[in-house]
């Protein structure tokens, strides 16, 4: 499974929603992730992918879309 | 010797003025003369702890460069190790300043300790802020002399909004553009203005004209009484107007200075819950906290499965979270009571939150519901306010 596919897939668990459908939206404006969302999406990123991200690196704005999410973690996994 | 409070009176802001001047002109022809900056500073510095506080001034000194010298031995130790009992070390002897200041009152009587100043935990919070940042491995390139810049910022010092040190560093080293710049003064001449009306006119108005009499009132009904509901309501809008005010004051002059000082409220009494309270209100405060005790502490009991569920961990922390605020206001029943009430909160909001989602079809949502909503949460913080204001306290003391 490529990086997107489970990226996604970690999202859509965590969001209980599928937000394949807008790789662009914010999600912490729409309520889908919090702090607590953030951390869990950390520890799984860290079990399923092997990319180490410290709460450090996790500046909100960064992180606040699917597509930025992925870009993100692809980016670290380089 | 003058001696300000920052932001206080006219004289202040003349001052102000005329010693920004040549940081503006230099910024206007692309030039940032940190010799200057520095002069600034300490000029400031020597202002608000100067003369009849002194004592402070000291303090203010003795602790700068023990949280440098600190802070730099913990930076220069993680080049090399990363033991967790070293980093929890520094973070304990980083905070042990504060928490030595904040106790003293609660067990000398009221007494302030000798070691205290204006604006001592805002500096905790960059300090400790900085550990944290460097036990990750974000922050790699320590300066002892630029991290000393970042704490004695001068337009944040005694009270905010709290700066990070990576951000902050990026607007130091660097001059923006003509029009960027151009924008940023306009901003900051807003900004001032706009503080001007909160804590000049709005502040005095509820602060200084309305408060004490009805306080008065209130005292003298013994008990609930009309007068106590307008205390609640009066002292909530002092609070916001003359915290709001200041901070325009402190964001607008950085703006000044070519350095974009995050801002601490973006229209509080408009949320519709009190999480959205909570990243409109103090909001630099509520982020640090977020982010170096709540996020952490999450992290920490996810991954070593403290609790069972996400949900008993968020609801946890949340309360850890918002006590632990409440004893950062200070050691009295009422201000860690007005933590650990808005931490229940959180938790009953997180519970309502997901109530709402599971039941969407049943649980009408409209203009209305919206508007009661703010309403709800409005009167909540209202209340939590006069209970933060002491004065419950003064009532019960009086009886």
């Amino acid at each position: 499974m490529d990086t997107k596919t489970t990226v996604l897939n970690v999202l859509n668990d965590l969001t209980g929603t599928d937000v394949s459908g807008d790789l662009d939206g914010n999600l912490f404006d729409s309520g889908l992730l919090d702090s607590m969302g953030t951390v869990q999406l950390l520890l799984q990123l860290q079990s399923e992918l092997g990319v180490d991200v410290p709460v450090s690196e996790f500046e909100r704005s960064e992180w606040d879309t699917p597509n930025k999410i992925i870009a993100r973690v692809e980016a670290m996994q380089n | 010797m003058l001696s300000f409070t920052p932001y206080e009176n006219p004289t202040y802001f003349g001052i102000l003025a005329i010693a920004l001047l040549p940081i503006v002109i230099g910024l206007l022809c692309k030039k940032r003369f940190h010799w200057y900056e520095t002069i600034i500073s300490i000029f400031f510095l020597v202002l608000t702890f100067g003369g009849p506080k002194l004592t402070q001034g000291y303090a203010l000194i003795a602790y700068l460069i023990y949280e440098v010298v600190l802070v730099w031995l913990y930076t220069s130790y993680r080049k090399h190790k990363n033991q967790t009992s070293i980093f929890v070390g520094a973070v304990i002897l980083a905070i042990i300043p504060l928490v030595i200041v904040k106790l003293t009152p609660a067990i000398q009587n009221g007494q302030q300790s000798l070691i205290g100043f204006l604006g001592i935990s805002y500096l905790t919070f960059k300090a400790v802020q900085t550990i944290m940042e460097s036990r990750d491995g974000v922050l790699k390139a320590f300066n002892p002399w630029f991290f000393l810049q970042f704490l004695v910022f001068f337009p944040t010092i005694s009270s905010g909004p709290i700066d990070r040190y990576r951000r902050f560093k990026k607007d130091y080293d660097h001059v923006p553009d003509t029009d960027k710049y151009l924008q940023l003064l306009q901003k900051g001449v807003h900004n001032i203005f706009m503080g001007f009306v909160y804590k000049y006119m709005l502040a005095y108005l509820f602060g200084t004209l309305l408060l004490p009499k009805l306080q008065q009132q209130a005292l003298s009904a013994h008990g609930l009484s009309w007068s106590l509901v307008g205390v609640m309501y009066v002292y909530s809008m002092y609070l916001f107007f003359d915290f709001a005010g200041y901070s325009l004051f402190a964001v607008g002059t950085s703006y000044f200075m070519g350095i974009e000082t995050p801002i601490n409220f973006n229209a509080p009494f408009k949320s519709h819950n009190i999480k959205e309270f909570w990243n409109r209100w103090h909001m630099t405060l509520s982020f640090w906290f977020r982010d170096y005790i709540y996020m952490r502490l999450v992290f920490f009991f996810m991954k070593h499965k403290v609790f069972k569920s996400p949900k008993t961990t968020a609801n946890i922390t949340y309360i850890i979270n918002m006590t632990i605020m409440g004893f950062w206001h200070g050691v009295t029943w009422y201000y860690v009571t007005y933590g650990i009430l808005h931490g229940i909160a959180l938790v009953v909001n997180d519970w309502w939150l997901r109530y709402k989602k599971k039941h969407q079809k049943q649980i009408p949502h409209n203009k209305f519901t919206e508007i009661f909503a703010v309403f709800v949460t409005f009167n909540f913080v209202c209340f939590t306010f006069l209970l933060f204001s002491g004065f419950l306290n003064t009532m019960l003391l009086a009886k």
